[in-house]
Parts: structure tokens; C-alpha cells; sequence
């Protein structure tokens, strides 16, 4: 009697396991085999291209296409609202190298601008030699109801140490997600308000 | 300087804290005259909204002089100011909307994560309060640093008392905001949940609006007693059923508009109260929703609903049936101060609107923490605490 109890128990946990690794499976799939929809393609559920993490990320900023577009060839601008970039430096060739803040020390992120259409759209790959493997492109488009412009930045980056490096970058906030983030924000602060808001009560704090 | 700083639950202290400097250019220096208790500092006081550190400069009703001005300010030193709580950049989206408490610019960007993972969005920076809101030093203190002090601060001529318009910084607007969301018509009947200044302001400010009738709910005599003074009629709660006797009062239609000025930590023995209270002191569903659920009771079909009491985080048992069965609206916000401190400063100077009557106690800025604690434990007597550095 026992013993026929114990077997039903364990034959219901095994079908009970069964039946939801076929649900979580077809849950999978079903994601595979649906048409695209409009949304970005770094908003999809699976955030992992191959050995890439995709992010990205959209602010709307009251100022014209143009403006926005030369601050980014304008290191003075760069350094002021991201604030781990310690300096940029030009060359050899068209080789553009971001000194950036990281908790284990500066790391030089060597790229090239791969695209450059004033008003519309940059991009930049990293080159041999760069501490980090990662492509970054900003896109600008007018915002609807004379609201400026639309500021689209996306990052596809390989974190170093893979799945683990990429959450223990996460959870310092110095993730290029968390980053880029963050320096969209500050740049449109900068430019509709001329500052980088602050709860500093000390100029040096 | 001098300031009042949180140290954790019913821990408040006056202390020693650096001088605030210009940082941005749009800043400027305020050396503070008045500033007041806040009934939302009494959330803070008890530990139930989150993300308060310890040696926060807490307070965001605060006017006084200007002492020193970023190149960019367009305040001149020696004016008398008064300062909103929010603090807008009056350039992004939402201020040029007049929604300035939801300034896109205003809350270091740092701060916003928090906030948008709890609220889908960051709000503005406020001042003195949660460092979800930025976590700015606040006005309980000898001097505050102002950001965007060419947006915010609006100047008061010398010889207007200070008492006389420092609510303009916060109550005064978010009581008559409150009334403005009701979209009162003449002759409308309004229940008002909590006679505390929101409450009493909101009442105030109702009847300014039109309001045929004004019934206000609270359990604390004293305070009845000023709605009662200033033109309400009133509900005792603990002696009175609040629905049956809003029905009664409405000639059984229920109250055009209902305003809850009392936000997430209802008073009253209540089942759902008692069970939300318990939620709280365990850390898991911060808000205690009851006045609300009263409300969206008690409103009529159709009616409309305004929220300025304070919420934080999730409720439960939330009549989303009456909402929707009824039809209602719901409109609230954090106050966007902004929009309103010129109208109602010219009232005030043209002796439409009087605030001085709330004022029950000043007291140097030095015992401020005995002015939280009675604030607190004696809410009857105490109705509003004025500091002074």
C-alpha cells in the first residue's frame, strides 16, 4: 500500500516535469516562429546576439538634429555629460580611442566611426587592439509635434567573461546598458538646460 | 550651517552641515527665514517612504533671502523669495506643458534608475524628500542651494509677512490643485478626506471654485473645527458612518467630486486599514489606501476623483470595479507648484486667501525634532509647525 503511494507520487512529479518542460518549450519556439513586429529589435525577449548583448535606448531632446549630431564629434561636449570618458584621443588615422573609468582601472576603447551622415546617424567599431570588442551607433530623427529630436543610441558589446562579466557589470551600473542610459539623459539635460542636474551642495563633492 | 537631518525612523536631529556653493549656473544661494513642517515630512518621520539616507537635509516649504546668485540665475541678492518644493527646469517637454512636477532635467540622472523601475518613469526633483526625487538637501536649514532658481522661486515684496505667503512653496498650490481637479461646477457638492492643511486649503479653495457644498471628513476635533470655520461642513468619523452620511448629504446622489488629502497612512479602525498597516510595518505593500477606497466609494456616478494625498508604492483591494462600473476620473499628481505660485500670490496680496490661520506653533529651527514629534503624536493641536533658522 505504501510503497504504491510512493509510486504514484513519483510517476505525477515526473508527468507534472514533462508536461512543463513541453510548455516552456513550446513557449520557445512559438517566440522563434513569430513574424516581426514593429518594435526594436533590442526590445526582443532574447537580448543575446550570438556572443553580443544588444541595448539600447531612446530620449527625445528639444534641440535640432544637427546640434546633436556635432556634439558628438566635439570631445570638450563628450567629457562633460559622460562622465566615466576621461579623455579622447585622435589617431593614428581615423582611429578614435575613449579613455574610460572602469572599477578595475582605464580601459582605451580604440574604434573607428564607421558611419558619419551629418544630421542622421553615427556609428563606430572598435579595432584590433581595444580593450573592449563593441559597436555603437546614435541615430537622430525629427520627433513628431515640433518636439525635436529623437535620440536613438544602441550598443552591441562582448562583455569580457561572458554571461558573468555582463552581470557583474550590471550590478556596478557600468554596464554599457546602464551607461548609455545614463549619458543620453545627461546629454539632454545639457542641452535643453545648459547644466547636468546635481544634489551636490559642494562644487567639489 | 545649521540643518535638520532624518537618522532613521522618529530620528530626527539639528546639526552641523557644510554651506551649500553655487554648482550650476542657473543656481543660487537662499538664506532661509521660514520654512515648515510638512504633513509628507511625517511619512518621511516614519520611515514608509523609501529611499531616505541618513544626514538627508529634510524640508521643502522654505522662503527667504537670496544671498548669492550662479551667472546664469535671473535672482538679484537681497530679494525674498519663496521656493517650490518641485524643482523644474522649465525648459523639457513637461514644464513647457506647465507639469512640473514630471521636469525631465531636474533629477540627477543617477537617481532616476529607482525611480523608473518603480514608477515606469523618473519624476522631478523635489527637495528635502526621497532620493527617488533626487535626494536634494532640503529647506530645514540656514541655507539651501536652489537649482534652476530662474524657473522655481517667485519673488514676494518686502513687507508682506512671511507667514502670510510661505505656503505658497507647497500647501496652499497642491490644496487649490487639488480643487482644480475636482473641475468643479456651481453648485457641486465635494467631500473632502483630511483636515490637515492639504485638506483644509483644498476645502478653502473649493468653495473659491464654485463649490455649492464642501463636507469634510477627519476625526480630529480641533481640525473639524477649522474646516467648520472655513465654510465646510463636517464629518467625525469615529462617531458617524462617512458613506451613509455623504449619500445623506448629497440628497442620495453621492458627492460631485471627492478629494483624498490623506494619502498612505490612513488613520481609522478599519479591516482594510488594519491589514494595510500591518503590511507596512512588515516592509510589503507600502500604502495604506483606505481613505481612497472610501472616495471612490462614496463619489458619485460619473464623478470625479482627486488624489493629492501622497502615495508610494502598490495597494491592494482596490475598488477597480467602482472605478470603472462608475465611471469615474481620476486626476493627482505631485503639485507643479509652478503653474500656480502668481495667481495665488495675488490673492494672498489681495486678501482673497488667508493661510496664517493654520499656523499653531513656531518654533526656532534649533527644536525642530520636538516640532516633528508633536507634529506627529499630537496632530489635533499641532496642525502646522513654522521654523525659523
Amino acid at each position: 500500500m505504501h510503497r504504491r503511494k510512493t509510486d504514484i507520487v513519483t510517476i505525477t512529479g515526473l508527468a507534472a516535469l514533462a508536461i512543463g518542460a513541453a510548455a516552456i518549450t513550446r513557449m520557445m519556439n512559438e517566440a522563434k516562429d513569430r513574424p516581426p513586429d514593429s518594435a526594436p529589435g533590442r526590445t526582443a525577449k532574447q537580448s543575446r546576439f550570438g556572443r553580443y548583448v544588444v541595448a539600447g535606448r531612446t530620449v527625445t531632446i528639444d534641440a535640432p538634429r544637427d546640434r546633436i549630431h556635432a556634439v558628438w564629434h566635439d570631445p570638450e561636449q563628450l567629457v562633460r555629460f559622460m562622465q566615466d570618458l576621461r579623455a579622447v584621443e585622435r589617431g593614428p588615422g581615423d582611429e578614435m580611442t575613449w579613455v574610460i573609468a572602469t572599477p578595475g582601472g582605464d580601459a582605451r576603447v580604440r574604434t573607428r566611426l564607421v558611419e558619419d551622415r551629418p544630421g542622421e546617424a553615427l556609428a563606430w567599431r572598435s579595432v584590433e587592439g581595444s580593450d573592449f570588442d563593441i559597436e555603437a551607433k546614435v541615430q537622430l530623427r525629427d520627433a513628431p509635434a515640433g518636439r525635436g529630436t529623437e535620440v536613438e543610441a544602441h550598443v552591441a558589446w562582448r562583455p569580457h567573461w561572458g554571461v558573468a562579466g555582463q552581470w557583474a557589470a550590471k550590478l556596478r551600473r557600468v554596464d554599457p546598458r546602464t551607461r548609455g542610459r545614463h549619458e543620453l539623459k545627461r546629454l539632454k539635460m545639457l542641452l535643453e538646460t545648459g547644466e547636468i542636474a546635481t544634489n551636490a551642495n559642494q562644487r567639489n563633492a | 550651517m545649521r540643518a535638520l537631518t532624518w537618522h532613521g525612523k522618529h530620528d530626527v536631529r539639528v546639526e552641523n552641515a557644510p554651506d551649500p556653493e553655487i554648482v550650476n549656473p542657473r543656481d543660487a544661494i537662499i538664506e532661509v527665514t521660514s520654512t515648515a513642517i510638512c504633513g509628507s515630512d511625517l511619512h518621511l518621520y516614519d520611515a514608509v517612504i523609501p529611499g531616505v539616507a541618513k544626514g538627508d537635509i529634510l524640508g521643502h516649504e522654505f522662503m527667504g533671502r537670496v544671498v548669492e546668485t550662479g551667472p546664469k540665475s535671473t535672482l538679484q541678492k537681497g530679494q525674498r523669495v519663496v521656493v517650490p518644493f518641485t524643482i523644474s527646469c522649465g525648459s523639457c517637454f513637461f514644464c513647457k506643458a506647465s507639469l512640473y512636477s514630471a521636469c525631465d532635467n531636474s533629477n540627477p540622472v543617477e537617481k532616476q534608475d529607482a525611480s523608473e523601475m518603480l514608477y515606469g518613469h523618473a519624476m522631478s526633483g523635489l527637495f528635502g524628500y526621497s532620493h527617488l526625487t533626487g535626494g536634494y538637501p532640503g529647506g530645514q536649514a540656514e541655507y539651501v542651494r536652489v537649482p534652476f532658481s530662474d524657473v522655481g522661486p517667485i519673488v514676494v515684496p518686502d513687507g508682506v509677512p512671511d507667514e502670510q505667503v510661505l505656503f505658497l512653496s507647497d500647501i496652499l498650490p497642491t490644496g487649490w490643485m487639488a480643487a482644480e481637479n475636482c473641475d468643479i461646477q456651481p453648485g457641486d457638492t465635494v467631500a473632502v478626506w483630511g483636515c490637515g492643511p492639504v485638506g483644509l486649503f483644498a476645502v478653502q479653495s473649493a468653495l473659491l471654485m464654485g463649490a455649492g457644498k464642501v463636507i469634510a471628513i477627519d476625526h480630529y476635533p480641533h481640525r473639524l473645527e477649522l474646516a467648520r470655520r472655513l465654510g465646510a461642513e463636517v464629518i467625525d468619523f469615529k462617531q458617524t458612518h462617512v458613506l451613509e452620511a455623504l449619500m445623506e448629504m448629497s440628497g442620495g446622489l453621492g458627492p460631485d467630486a471627492v478629494i483624498d488629502a490623506v494619502g498612505m497612512e490612513s488613520h481609522g479602525f478599519a479591516p482594510d486599514n488594519l491589514l494595510d498597516s500591518a503590511k507596512q510595518r512588515i516592509g510589503i505593500g507600502a500604502d495604506s489606501a483606505h481613505a481612497l477606497r472610501m472616495a471612490l466609494m462614496a463619489v458619485r456616478k460619473g464623478g470625479r476623483v482627486s488624489v493629492p494625498g501622497v502615495y508610494g508604492g502598490m495597494a491592494d483591494k482596490f475598488p477597480l470595479g467602482a472605478l470603472m462600473e462608475k465611471g469615474l476620473q481620476i486626476r493627482t499628481g505631485q503639485t507643479h507648484v509652478q503653474r500656480y505660485t502668481k495667481e495665488l500670490l495675488h490673492r494672498i496680496m489681495e486678501g482673497e486667501i488667508d493661510t496664517t490661520f493654520l499656523i499653531s506653533h513656531r518654533l526656532p529651527l534649533e527644536e525642530a525634532a520636538l516640532g516633528y514629534r508633536n507634529f506627529h503624536d499630537s496632530q489635533d493641536e499641532w496642525t502646522k509647525v513654522v521654523l525659523t533658522p
